[in-house]
Order: C-alpha cells, then structure tokens, then sequence
C-alpha cells in the first residue's frame, strides 16, 4: 500500500487537464505511441469535440522512481458544475489532487468550488502552473493568486506545458513525495466506494472503485449499502488503458468491478460496496441521491417515432444514471417524455447524444425548474410542479416556492458592476464580496435556481467579456410569485411553449418571447400571429407576415442541380419542423426563451 | 431534339447583382474561343440526336467579333447534325450592337437576339453597375429589331426606388418597340455578390419583397393585355416567340453545356464544366473534360420534374408521372398537393397538375413541398 498514490486532478474548462493527463500517460509509458490520440480519457467523441470531460475516468499507471516501483492511480473528473456530486466522489477517493491552473487566466470559480471540496477531504493539494510556455502567461501575479489562496509556498508550485511536456517528470515526483500513500486495513470487512459506472453493451455495467478497507475478490459475493442490492463479484481488475482483470483489489487501490447489472441505474455513484456476509459498519460518507434540477419534455418530431424514443431513452438510461424521465402528453406535440438532468449542459448532452447515437430528432421544450405548489384547500401538501402545465389554477393556488441556489462568481474587479447588474436582474441578493486579490473579486448571491436556467450563462460571459466563471449549489426552496405564461399562434395555444415566470419579469419576458419566435418562425402563405397570455389577458403579441414572394424569377442557363438541391434542402429542413395547427415551428422555436438575448 | 449551349465567359465590367461565371479580363479570349471549339470537336458523339438549338449565352457573347462567332457556329455544323431551321440565339449587350454589328450578325445562322436591356433608365442601370445606358438600351433595340425578327429583351424589376410607375413605363416601352418576347425576373441577391455585400454592408438598401410582387402582378397583367403567353414564370413571349431552348432544360430534353460553368444534361446525369477559366482551358488543352457529374436518382428526377414543370404553362404531365415514377409516386404527389388544391394554389387541368396565378409567385415553396427527399 505505501507504494500506491490516488490523485485527481482539479481544473478549469481549457486549462489543460486533458493534454496534461496525456502527457503523464505517455511518459509512464501506460500508452505506447501506436495509441496516441488528444484528450485520451475523454472517450465520446462529444467529450473531444467539446474539450469537456463529462463522465469520471479512472487509469492507473506505474513509475519507477528511486528504484522502486509505484502505483499511481488517476482518477478523472468532470469539468462542469453540472456534474459536482460525481467530482466530489472522485475526490472522496483520493488522497491528493493536481491543482491545474492556466498561467495565463488564473483561477477560476469551478476550481475554487472543487479546491474546496479537496481541502474538505483533507487532500494534499499540488499547484501547477500550465500552459507557462504560452506568450500571453503571466506566471509571476498567477503565482501570487495560488499563493494568497493556498497559503503555500511560491517554490511549491510547479510550472508545466502539457503541450511540451515541460516539467510532467517533476510532476509525477511530487505525487510521490508529496501525496501520502493511502491507509486501511486490508484485514477488515470490504469498504470501497463508487466514483463512478460505465455502460458496456456487452459487459453489463462496469462499476469503478476505490477499495478504503479489506479486498474485492473474484467471485466475492458483495453488497451495495445504499440500494441494498446483492451481486457476485463476477470480474474484478486493474483500469489500465484497457481492462486487466486480477485475482483480487486490495485497500488503498483503485479498481472496476463487474457483476451483470445491466441497467447503470441500479448502481449509484457514492454507494459503498461491502462484503455480503461480513459487511462493514460503516458506510463511506458523503452519499447522495442525486436528484435532477432542470425538466423539459422531449418529444420526437415525428409523432410516429414515439416508440422508437421511447426505446432509445432507455437505451441512454442504461449509461446515464442520472437522467429520469417519465411519459407525458402535450396537446400540441402528442406523446413524449418528461425528463429531469442535473443542469443545462447535461440536458444539451442528452438531447445531442440522441441525435447522434441513435439518429432521433427531437423537441425539447422550454426548460423549468421543480418548484413546489401548495393550494388552499390542502396548504401543507406539496404538489410537485415538473411542468408548467402542473401548475394549479391561479384562484386555488395558496402559495409556491421555487428552489434557491447559492452562486458564486469569480471575475475582474472591472467588471463587478455590470454582473452584479446581470445578478439583482435575475433576481439574485448579494451575500458576499471578497476581493480574492486587487484584481479579482469573488461575489456571492442567492439567486433562484431558474434565473440560471434563462440565458444566465451567455449574458454572464457577455457582460464580463469571458472574465468571469461561475459555480453554485442547491440551498433549499424559497416562496416567490410565479405566473404561467402561455403562447399562441395563429390563435391556438401551444402548451409546449409555456412557461412559468417570475410575476415581475412576465410582461417582460413574455414581450421577448414572442419577438424571438417571429424571427425563428419561417414565413407562412398566411399572417401568424404569437401572443404571450397569462389565463385569458393577452400580455403581447407580434405578427409573422405572409410570405409574398418565394421563387427564383431565373431557372438558371441550364443549371437545374443547384435549385433542386436548394429546394431539397428546404424540404428536408421543413420535414424537421413540427406542425402545430396550420404552423410549421422548427426546432429550435422550443428553445427560444432561452436565448432571449441573442 | 437536342441544344447546344455555349458559355462566353467574358464581361466588360461587373454587374453588381450577377453571379454567374465570367471574367473581366480579356486577355486569354482567344485561347478560350479555341479551348471552346476544342471541347466542342471532343464531344461530338455525346449528342444521340440532332441539333435543333444553339445558344450563345455568359458573360457576354456579343463581345466576340463575327470571325470568332463565325468560327464557332463553323465548327458545330462540321460536327453535330444541325436540323434544317435551327433557332441559334445570341445574349447580347446593347453597347455592343452598333449598327454594323448588328448587320454583321444578321448576316450569320444566328437567328434571334437576347438583348440584356434590364431596364430603360438610367439610374436603374447604374444601379445595377450595367455597362450601358437607356440611350443605348433603346438605340440598339430598334436597330435590332429592324434587322431580326426574333428578339428577346431581360428586364429586371423589384430594383429599389423604381416605382409601380416606372415599371409600367419599362414594359410600355418594350411594347411600344413591338418586342416579342420579354424574359422578366425580380431583382435578386445572391450570395457572394457586390449587390449582398453592399446590402450587408448599409450601402444598398435591402430588396422590398412587396414591391417585386407590385411588380410581378403588374408584368402578368399588362404582358396579358399585349398578348403575351407568360409560358414560363419568368418568360413571355407572343405565339410562335416562345424559346425553343429554354423551354427544352423546362422539359427535360437533353443539351450539351461546352465552355467553363456550362451544365449538361443526357438524360441520366447532369454534368457541369469549372467555373474557372484558367483551369479550363488547360484542361482542355490536354484534352480532358474538366467537369463533374451527377447520376440523378429517381427522387432527382421525380423533383427535377415537378420543380421544372410547375414553372411552365404545360404543367406536370400525371400521366407522365405514372408513366416514368410509377402509380404510387403518383398518388403520393396528388396527396401532398391536396392543401395547395383546396386553396387553388394549384389545379389538375386536362391530367396536368397547374400552378395557379395564385400561386406562382411562390413556386419555389411549393415546389419544395411536393419533392419527395429520404
């Protein structure tokens, strides 16, 4: 044991974990040149597009220093505040961390947030400074910046490129020197933790681990504490770039486990596994039932392919835990499905992971938050509002509360003006300001979690010219005034484009609403009119006018091709809309209340 | 029946709205009419039956001399069968058709003129960056008329600032000269024009969708009352007037595109040359063929169809639909025409599925929602 080191890595989107990680795999020649490729742990192929991390990998490599050989498993965690529960399991499992932090943008909130979480776990924190070998780095003020926030030593921290190479061999001496080797006993009953599951469609789930106390074996028969469930351990082994299967895990090692669960939900992430017959006492802490923050329906866009939603849904399920949907119906797009994700980005991975993987069009519709519904008949029980359309009658409502998040963002002093205008806009309070250095200020605000979900992203960014990131958390419900804002054209409601508003923002809001739809709405034979309502009072309303003129006036010379695959196209494009009443409303229509500001 | 089209791609100057392939330099014209009669000898057995149109389009034809015409329309009699009374027709500029030109052409087998007037004002030419001005416009069009009797002006409306009135004018003008034909068509913005960079840009205003419909209706209408037959959306011509080569690409007929840019069609494939002149003429040079080609499948043929009959006065042919796509295609077509129908956008006439007066003005909408694309 005293020659294996856990460690995560801590980091900003585009700070370089990715090609940092790489390098590191490279020089302890875990990968050989033959397997080369960028970003290697993030393996969908939406991950590299993105330069996202959004599952947790684990690999373990070996390094020989000082003549001994040691044992270094990285674990590797998600980069959005989307996915925090699951990086504070990776974490959980670690003794020590890489802090990554880009010579030339400093810290930033996620790594705040999750330096946090590390220093919880009482892990020992390396700084690195990345990307040192870029002309705009200004090593010495982020140096400061660690400093001032690890109260460390300036000669700690350790400057790196991932692009170059430069300074990974002092990095992987420091994980040896640095971080401690892990403590257990081998001799107890089994106590590992989940970080993390994968879906394979031949294996079943594999469930990755880290064994605190005892050992997994071949052929153990296990229990998982939270679920309850029982299983044989069927597989145990070694996550190199490839699987190789062991005898057994021992305490203080990292490892994956595979038992024939066929569905990832029955495996939870932060779940401790135990030995059947002579479990543990205690459960690893920290456990969570994660529960979804944002809900939208997903509808196909053509009614016809329910069914095959219906099973593609499924199949996602089976390697994303944390998706849940339920059927529902929607009078102007038939059947589909209610869904819960952890934050918006998860929602655009679902909705992008559909199209891509199992070739489904589909609508999502407005996004909203889970709020709780309390009428006058029954004051104290909660009716749980998923969807606007669960929102009881204004004259029977008694109350409802919305969920309320604690932010926190960290951006340039020049710009604390502007976003703390952003923030009071969506209804945010400020609780603190800190000033993190002369130049850098944290701003703390409780704010409704539904302020985030509206375009908060893109006008934070847009109002701190990219210099400001952002992290929140969950801090209970909170009682407010909301109001459903519904829209129709051409004279029909489309429930599918309801929303439920702040009453003091509706007007407002429902004005936007109906200008984006008139530019996204393409132009009919006939006028279209959209009115935002709340009940039976129209609140606004714009007019998408007829098209008057839709025709080449020249076929031109003799070059029929390029009409035909013009016009192809547009039908193509037409066949992705969705009628609803005589109107045909693309896609993206179903979005626009989010981007309101575009 | 076949045609051949030729491209000369060469103008004096651009005009702001025109997409189409030319350059405005000069000095490899010679070596191109060469290339041009090159590809001409090359592909003289592509054509299965005989020549009965020969067009002369671009750029700008009537920039080559009447050695360089001569020199070509020579080299198509030596190796195509043309029929006895072929109708070959010349785009012409009216800067180019002084007097003498115009003798010298009439003098030639070509037999119709398509001159570029697009409009007899002069600040709508100089708008539209036109070489020429009204003066000309209507100078070189009485001449021409004097010496041919087949004779097509473009006139372009939906031109920003230009009145209903002025429109009028326009057409009267043309009528008036006693104009047989008239090819029409909305002023438009291609992408990658000066036209939709000056748009882009605040310099132009942006097109009034409402007024080239003013005008549209006015064109329809008024060409009616002169015993105009508007065979085609955009064409309109008195009986016997019609263009015989462009109502054969409406119709399907096969044609051979020679010169860079120019599309052909054998009935199974579209080809198109390079829109360069460079490389053409080097291609052609070591005999090759610089072109690509499309083998239409036939959901390209079955939209090829609609898009192309649903322009012209003969329609789609039902029969001809069941006859070429089958009696399920046919079906499928009359199902998804059955909103147009009730509202009389479109009609079945005699077998034949119409647009109405309604509706054309939105041929192209319609079109694309009775293709049938996978």
């Amino acid at each position: 044991m005293k020659n294996i080191r856990n460690f995560s890595i801590i980091a900003h989107i585009d700070h370089g974990k990715s090609t940092l990680a790489d390098r590191l795999l490279e020089l302890t020649n875990t990968i050989t040149n033959r397997e080369k490729q960028d970003q290697l742990l993030d393996t969908m192929d939406l991950e590299r597009e993105r330069g996202i991390t959004i599952k947790s990998h684990a690999v373990q490599m070996e390094y020989t220093y000082k003549g001994e050989v040691y044992i270094l498993n990285l674990i590797d965690t998600p980069g959005h505040v989307d996915f925090s529960y699951e990086v504070s399991r990776s974490i959980a499992a670690c003794e020590g961390a890489l802090l990554i932090v880009d010579a030339a943008q400093s810290i930033q909130a996620q790594t705040i947030s999750n330096l946090y979480l590390a220093l919880e776990n009482d892990l020992e924190i390396i700084p690195i400074l990345n990307k040192v070998d870029l002309p705009s780095a200004n090593p010495e003020e982020v140096t400061d910046d660690i400093v001032d926030l690890l109260g460390c030593d300036p000669e700690e921290i350790i400057h790196a490129s991932g692009k170059t190479g430069f300074g990974v061999e002092e990095i992987l001496e420091a994980i040896i020197e640095r971080i401690p080797a892990p403590k257990g006993d081998v001799n107890a009953p089994l106590q590992a933790l989940i970080f993390d599951s994968v879906y394979n469609s031949y294996r079943g789930v594999e469930t990755y681990f880290r064994v605190f106390n005892g050992d997994i074996k071949k052929g153990q028969h296990i229990k998982f504490v939270a679920t309850g469930n029982d299983y044989f351990a069927d597989e145990v082994g070694t996550l190199k770039l490839n699987q190789i299967p062991r005898k057994s895990i021992k305490a203080g090692d990292v490892g994956y486990l595979i038992t024939g669960i066929k569905t990832a939900s029955e495996i939870k992430v932060g779940d401790t596994i135990t030995d059947a017959d002579n479990p543990t006492k205690n459960m690893v802490e920290g456990f969570e039932d994660v529960k979804p923050m944002v809900f939208a329906g997903i509808y196909p866009v053509d009614t016809e392919d329910y069914e095959e939603l219906r099973s593609s849904m499924e199949k996602l399920k089976l390697n994303d835990a944390s998706l849940v949907f339920v059927p529902e119906s929607s009078a102007a797009l038939g059947f589909g499905f209610r869904c819960g994700f952890l934050g918006m980005l998860h929602l655009e991975i679902i909705q992008e992971r559909l199209e891509r993987e199992f070739d489904m069009t589909v609508i999502t519709t407005v996004p909203n938050v889970s709020y709780h519904a309390f009428t006058n008949k029954k004051p104290n029980e909660i009716i749980l509002v998923n969807n606007p359309s669960d929102l009881p009658e204004p004259s029977t409502l008694n109350r409802v509360e919305e969920p309320f998040i604690k932010a926190s963002i960290i951006t340039k002093s020049e710009f604390v003006g502007p976003v703390m205008s952003l923030c009071i806009e969506k209804r945010g309070e400020i609780t603190h300001q800190t000033y993190l250095t002369t130049e850098r200020v944290e701003l703390n605000f409780d704010m409704p979690l539904s302020e985030i979900v509206f375009d908060f992203y893109d006008r934070l960014k847009t109002v701190s010219k990219g210099y400001a990131s952002f992290d929140y958390h969950p801090i209970g419900l909170r009682e407010s005034k909301l109001v459903r804002v519904d829209i129709l054209l051409n004279g029909q409601l489309v429930d599918a484009l309801s929303a439920l508003l702040h009453t003091d923002n509706a007007y407002g809001i429902g004005k936007k609403i109906c200008e984006k739809l008139r530019k996204l709405i393409p132009r009919q034979q006939f006028d279209i009119p959209i009115q935002a309502a709340i009940g039976a009072k129209i609140i606004a309303r714009e007019t998408i006018k007829a098209l008057r003129k839709d025709v080449t006036a020249k076929c031109y010379g003799g070059d029929i091709t390029r009409k035909r695959k013009l016009l192809e196209k547009q039908k193509k494009g037409k066949k992705r809309m969705r009628q609803v009443g005589n109107v045909q409303i693309p896609q993206q229509a179903f979005m626009a209340v989010l981007k309101l500001n575009d | 029946m076949s045609g051949i089209y030729i491209h000369i791609p060469f103008c004096k100057q651009a005009c702001y709205y025109c997409d189409f392939h030319f350059s405005v330099s000069l000095k490899r014209k010679e070596e191109m009419i060469k290339a041009i009669g090159m590809e001409l000898q090359l592909r003289k057995d592509e054509l299965k039956n005989n020549v009965e149109t020969i067009y002369f389009g671009g750029g700008t034809p009537s920039l080559l001399t009447i050695d360089e015409l001569q020199f070509l329309i020579d080299i198509v009699y030596q190796n195509y069968k043309v029929i006895e009374d072929p109708e070959i027709t010349l785009e012409a500029n009216p800067d180019d058709l002084t007097e003498e030109k115009i003798k010298e052409l009439a003098a030639t087998k070509i037999n119709r003129l398509s001159i570029g007037v697009q409009s007899f004002f002069d600040d709508d030419l100089q708008f539209m960056n036109r070489v020429h001005n009204a003066k000309e416009a209507k100078g070189s069009l009485l001449m021409a008329m004097y010496h041919f009797d087949n004779i097509t002006i473009d006139l372009i409306y939906g031109v920003p600032k230009m009145t209903n009135e002025k429109w009028r004018n326009n057409l009267n003008i043309a009528f008036e000269m006693d104009v047989p034909h008239i090819s029409s068509y909305a002023l438009t913005v291609e992408n990658r024009t000066a036209l939709a960079n000056f748009i882009r840009k605040g310099k132009y205003p942006a097109l009034d969708e409402d007024l080239a419909q003013q005008h549209f209706k006015i064109l329809v209408e008024e060409s009616r009352k002169h015993h105009f037959i508007q065979y085609e959306i955009s064409n309109f011509g008195k009986e016997g007037y019609f263009s015989k080569h462009n109502t054969s690409y409406w119709q399907g007929r096969n044609y051979l595109g020679i010169g860079p840019s120019a599309h052909s069609y054998d009935g199974i494939s579209r080809s198109w040359n390079v829109s360069n002149n460079a490389r053409y003429i080097k291609s052609i040079q070591q005999n090759k063929l610089p072109q690509e080609i499309e083998i239409l499948t036939i959901n390209d043929r079955f939209n090829e169809t609609i898009m192309t009959g649903l322009r012209t006065i003969w329609g789609i042919s039902l029969q001809k639909i069941e006859n070429d796509f089958g009696p399920d295609i046919k079906n499928e077509l009359i199902e998804n025409a059955q909103e147009y129908l009730k509202n009389k956008i479109l009609k079945i006439k005699d077998g034949k599925l119409l647009i109405t007066e309604k509706g054309k003005f939105l041929a192209d909408g319609i079109a694309a929602d009775l293709f049938i694309v996978n």
